[in-house]
């Protein structure tokens, strides 16, 4: 389970630039439960996946994770329980290394680095019959540098190796956006299945809608750093993607309500 | 040919030098000028302990160790304070020429009469060949010690070789090699990257420390100037190395470094040897250095070019 509560982020403060990416934010999320997170550009939906994944510290709020308080563990060692995938299929591996490389370092999250030899012939048998699930050949090829390989293909083993530990909570954030249609409708595949079969708490960022409709059993919707939706159960199951579009034209035209006020008290005002 | 065999031999000794820098161009890709500092750190530990007489290997180990400590002070400059690579290492290099000056109580310490690890191998060769035989080498006669100086030096290296092979197989040593690859990835995956880099610029400072150390036993002196220009030397070490063997798996890059190594000592000798002043040395290995960073991408440019031209 994990719990946020009243997470504070400002980037830049007291500058110009000054964002309040994440304001307020509280969510439970309980041990096995797959959330979607949707929300329009820059409304903190990366930055929340960051908080929690611990690349930068909040302001204020605790982060709590199965009864540990993480909220000022770094980074490294909130990895040991945490499974991540980035956007950008190069974030998740290691270009220079080669495939059983990658999938070596990725058996031993939150386990003891030692003088062990890292791929032995267990390793690499286990290896394999795992890789093989993914149906993409790549099983023979455990020795070519993974850099080599398509976006998708860096992105299906990303996946494979944020959930080869189980972890408990797996953070995706946007990770087929930069994949085209068919390759990034494999991977989701290949996420709901991984999912699935872990039973692992998820909370997955997309820009897709229809994605938000079939997967997982929440859909939060941020908008300005703050959660403005939350569906979950029934009324999630029912949950269609024009009601969904509906919303995001009603958050835009309050924005364009506020703006059109603030521009109204310019002109009186200033 | 006796200038030969001892242009190799320091070539194997600089090698040590060239593995060092390996590991922290190549692995982490940490331009760390701490070398400077560090290779003359090993000279003067064990030149000062020799005279002091100490065991010549223990006068080496404790070389290595003050080599490892201040490569991880650098780490830990640039980890723990953010201080960019190079000014961390500058940093440190500049302490060291203090430290150095210490350690040895002036500038230049001769170790001529005393016991070092090359005395030891020529007694060796003393009971194994007898004193002074001269060995019959392609026509070419050569004094038996010299080549069994080579020899030692020889398993020396690959023993180092072999060892940082398989250091970096290992499961640390694969998290370290990641962490020089693509750190935000190998940090979701649990590892504590400043403690990788710390414990990385650490050991190749370690390596640079034991060339120092080596070589001032072989060439009879610890001098406190004696670092100067062994970055670029060692990087250019590397760049041949990696040039000559195409082939990036883990064991032909450290054995290309050990190949560079050799045959950049064996181009200078003879570069000195057809009159090459010898103060432009420094000058010209820079200059290669530059040219090797910069070619590459030059002629990458220019067959563009030329694609778009044939089209
Ligand atoms: N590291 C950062 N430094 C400064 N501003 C940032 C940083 N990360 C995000 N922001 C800002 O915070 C807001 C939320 O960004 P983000 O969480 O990335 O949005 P999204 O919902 O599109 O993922 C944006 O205005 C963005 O510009
Ligand atoms: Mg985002």
């Amino acid at each position: 389970m994990l719990v946020l509560s009243n997470l504070n982020k400002t980037f830049n403060a007291g500058t110009i630039n000054e964002v309040n990416a994440l304001q307020e934010v509280s969510l439970t999320i309980e041990e096995g439960s797959f959330i979607c997170v949707l929300g329009t550009n820059g409304s903190g939906k990366s930055t929340l996946l960051n908080a929690v994944a611990g690349t930068f510290y909040t302001d204020s709020g605790t982060i709590e994770l199965n009864g540990k308080d993480i909220t000022r563990w770094p980074e490294y060692k909130r990895a040991c329980h945490v499974g991540r995938v980035f956007q950008n299929p190069f974030s998740g591996t290691a270009p220079n290394m080669t495939i059983g490389e990658n999938l070596a370092l990725a058996a031993k999250r939150g386990k003891k680095r030692g003088l062990g030899w890292g791929l032995t012939s267990t390793v690499l048998q286990e290896l394999k019959s795992r890789v093989k699930t993914l149906n993409m050949g790549l099983e023979e090829r455990l020795d070519s540098p993974i850099g080599k390989l398509s976006g998708g293909q860096r992105q299906a083993l990303t996946l494979l190796m944020s959930s080869w530990v189980k972890p408990e909570l797996l953070l995706l954030d946007e990770h087929t956006a930069a994949l085209d249609p068919k390759t990034a409708s494999k991977v989701i595949e290949l996420t709901e299945k991984i999912v699935t079969a872990g039973k692992l708490t998820t909370l997955m960022v997309t820009h897709s809608m229809q994605q938000a409709v079939h997967l997982g059993d929440r859909i939060i919707m941020m908008h300005q750093g703050k959660i403005k939706y939350d569906f979950r159960g029934e009324e999630k199951r029912r949950l269609k993607i024009a009601d969904l579009l509906s919303l995001f034209d009603d958050l835009r035209r309050k924005d364009q309500i506020d703006a059109g006020v603030v521009e109204l008290l310019m002109k009186n005002y200033v | 040919m006796t200038l030969l065999v001892g242009s190799i031999t320091i070539g194997l000794i600089l090698a040590l030098l060239a593995l060092g820098i390996f590991i922290s161009f190549r692995i982490f890709d940490f331009p760390d000028i701490t070398a400077e500092g560090s290779f003359t750190f090993g000279a003067a530990l064990s030149a000062a302990l020799i005279v002091s007489g100490a065991n010549p290997i223990t006068a080496t180990a404790v070389a290595f160790v003050g080599g490892f400590a201040a490569g991880a002070a650098t780490g830990l400059i640039h980890t723990r304070f953010k201080i960019n690579p190079l000014l961390s290492g500058i940093l440190v290099m500049t302490a060291l020429y203090s430290v150095n000056l210490h350690v040895m109580g002036k500038s230049n310490v001769p170790l001529l009469s005393q016991r070092t690890l090359f005395t030891w191998f020529e007694s060796f060769s003393e009971t194994v060949s007898g004193k002074d035989t001269l060995v019959n080498l392609i026509g070419w006669s050569v004094p038996a010690k010299d080549l069994w100086t080579l020899f030692f030096c020889l398993l020396i290296i690959v023993f180092f070789g072999l060892l940082l092979l398989w250091y970096f197989r290992t499961n640390i040593g694969t998290a370290m090699r990641a962490t020089g690859d693509n750190d935000q990835m190998i940090r979701a995956l649990g590892v504590n990257t400043k403690v990788m880099i710390i414990f990385g610029v650490a050991l190749s400072n370690g390596f640079i420390a034991l060339a120092g150390s080596m070589l001032a036993q072989f060439q009879g002196f610890a001098d406190v100037q004696m670092g100067i220009g062994m970055m670029v030397w060692g990087l250019a070490s590397v760049i041949i190395g990696e040039a000559l063997i195409r082939d990036n798996s883990l064991g032909f890059v450290i054995a290309g470094a050990v190949i560079g190594a050799v045959l950049f000592r064996l181009l200078v000798a003879i570069a000195l040897r057809w009159g090459m002043n010898p103060n432009d040395l420094k000058l010209i290995t820079a200059a290669f250095v530059f040219l090797a960073l910069v070619l590459p991408g030059f002629m990458k440019k220019t067959k563009k070019v030329k694609l778009i031209r044939t089209k």
